[in-house]
C-alpha cells in the first residue's frame, strides 16, 4: 500500500524540497527499497553500505520508534505513516 | 571530617583534565592530549556554566526574580542546567525542546521541575528555537524572561572566565591548542578569547559534523543551520568537519580505553583533537568532553518515544 514517509528538513534538498514522500510498501523494509529505488540519494543518507538503517537514524511508525516495534521487519497497514528523524536535534 | 558549606553555583566547573594515554597511544611522547571531563559538573555537562552565567547576569540586571519564568530552546544539556539552577535559586523554568530528544533527558528536567513544550522533530532543534521566539514575542510574553543562549553574550562569557582559567591553569600555562564542537559556539568563543588573552599564539580549532544530517548530538552543521549571534568565525583558527560514524565510534573507544563513557559530540571532538595532535612534533592539546554517554543510551523497553 501506499505510504506516506515524513522528511526532516536536513534531507528535503535530496527530494526536490518536499517535507513529504510517498512509497508502496507493506513493512518498513520494503519502504527503504522503496526509497533506494526512487529516492537513491535520500537512501545514501538513511542505510550504509551493507543495506542496514545507519546508527543515529530513527523512525517512527506514527508516534512508535521501530526500535521498539519489530525494526525494519514492522508491519505497516493502511493508514500507517512513517516518519525519519535523526536520533539527536541537533542543537544544545 | 571538613564540611564545605558551597552552594550549587559554587560547584560548577573546576572539572578535571585527563590525559587521553590510550587512544593517544601513537602519539610522539611530546605531544600530550587531554580531556577536559565536564560530566563532572553538578548537572552532568558543560552547559551548567553558561546556564549559571545567564542566570547569574539576569538576576543581577533585575530581570529575572519571582513571577517571571525563565524560558529558552534547547536540545537538552542546557535545558538540565537551567532546570538545575532554576530549582536550586527559586526560579521557575520553561523549556522549548523537540520531542525526539532522549527519555532521559526529558525525565531530568522535568524531576527538577521544569516545565516542557514540545517542538516538531523534522525541524530539529532550529525548530526549536523558532517556537520559542514565537512564545517569547507572543500574547504571554510578560510570563517569560527569553534566555535565547544562542545569542546571550553572557554564554561565551562563562568559558572566558571559567573554562578558558582552568586549561590554562591546569596545563601550567602550557596549552597549544584548544579543540572543541560548535553547537551555540559559546565554547570556542569563550574559551578561545580567554586563552588568547593569556596566550595569543594558543592555537583554536573548531569542529563541525560533515553533514547537515548528522547524529552528534549538540553540534551544528554552521552551514545548513541558523548561525547564533555569538558566534564569532575569528575565535577559531582552523575548522575541521567529522563524520557521525567516526564520532560514534570514538565515544565507543574512549568508554572502552579509557574509562571515559561520554557522548557522541565528545567523540568528535576527540577526533578532531586526535587530528590536530598527529600534525604536530610537540605540544599540549586540551578539547572539552561535553558530558556523559548515559544520556544517549535507549531503554530497551517497549515505550512510546514521540508525544
Amino acid at each position: 500500500m501506499a505510504v506516506k514517509i515524513g522528511i526532516p528538513t536536513a534531507l528535503r534538498k535530496l527530494v526536490g524540497g518536499k517535507d513529504e514522500i510517498e512509497v508502496e510498501a507493506a513493512s518498513v523494509k520494503e519502504a527503504i527499497d522503496g526509497i533506494r529505488a526512487s529516492f537513491p540519494e535520500l537512501a545514501q543518507q538513511l542505510v550504509d553500505d551493507a543495506g542496514k538503517l545507519r546508527r543515529f537514524v530513527i523512525i517512527y511508525l506514527n508516534d512508535e520508534d521501530i526500535r521498539f516495534l519489530d525494526g525494519i521487519d514492522t508491519a505497516i497497514s493502511e493508514g500507517d505513516d512513517l516518519t525519519i528523524v535523526p536520533a539527536i536535534a541537533g542543537g544544545v | 571530617m571538613h564540611l564545605s558549606p558551597k552552594s550549587l553555583i559554587d560547584t560548577v566547573g573546576g572539572t578535571p583534565l585527563r590525559r587521553l594515554s590510550a587512544v593517544g597511544a601513537h602519539l610522539p611522547a611530546e605531544v600530550e592530549l587531554y580531556g577536559k571531563v565536564e560530566a563532572y559538573n553538578p548537572g552532568g555537562s558543560v552547559k551548567d556554566r553558561p546556564a549559571r552565567q545567564i542566570i547569574l547576569d539576569a538576576i543581577e540586571r533585575g530581570e529575572l526574580g519571582p513571577g517571571v519564568s525563565l524560558l529558552d530552546s534547547t536540545s537538552g544539556n542546557t535545558g538540565v542546567a537551567y532546570a538545575m539552577i532554576g530549582a536550586a535559586l527559586g526560579i521557575e523554568i520553561t523549556l522549548v525542546m523537540p520531542s525526539n530528544v532522549s527519555e532521559a533527558r526529558k525525565d531530568i528536567v522535568q524531576a527538577y521541575g521544569a516545565k516542557l513544550i514540545y517542538s516538531d522533530p523534522l525541524y530539529g532543534s532550529d525548530g526549536a528555537i523558532e517556537l520559542a521566539q514565537e512564545i517569547a514575542s507572543g500574547p504571554d510574553a510578560a510570563r517569560y524572561w527569553y534566555a535565547d543562549q544562542y545569542s546571550n553574550p553572557s554564554n561565551p562569557l562563562a568559558h572566558e572566565l571559567t573554562t578558558a582559567k582552568e586549561i590554562w591553569e591546569d596545563t601550567g600555562g602550557r596549552v597549544t591548542h584548544f579543540v572543541a564542537g560548535l553547537g551555540t559556539t559559546g565554547t570556542i568563543t569563550g574559551t578561545s578569547r580567554g586563552l588568547k588573552k593569556f596566550n595569543a599564539d594558543v592555537q583554536v580549532v573548531a569542529v563541525q559534523p560533515d553533514s547537515s544530517f548528522h547524529g552528534l548530538e549538540g553540534l551544528k552543521h554552521l552551514d545548513s543551520s541558523i548561525v547564533p549571534a555569538i558566534y564569532d568565525p575569528s575565535a577559531h583558527d582552523e575548522q575541521l568537519f567529522v563524520n557521525t560514524d567516526d564520532g560514534w565510534d570514538m565515544a565507543e573507544r574512549l568508554a572502552q580505553e579509557e574509562g571515559l563513557a561520554v557522548g557522541y559530540s565528545s567523540g568528535a571532538a576527540v577526533v578532531g583533537a586526535l587530528r590536530v595532535a598527529e600534525q604536530l612534533s610537540s605540544g599540549v592539546v586540551v578539547t572539552i568532553l561535553c558530558d556523559h554517554a548515559d544520556r544517549y543510551i535507549a531503554r530497551p523497553v517497549a515505550r512510546k518515544r514521540r508525544s
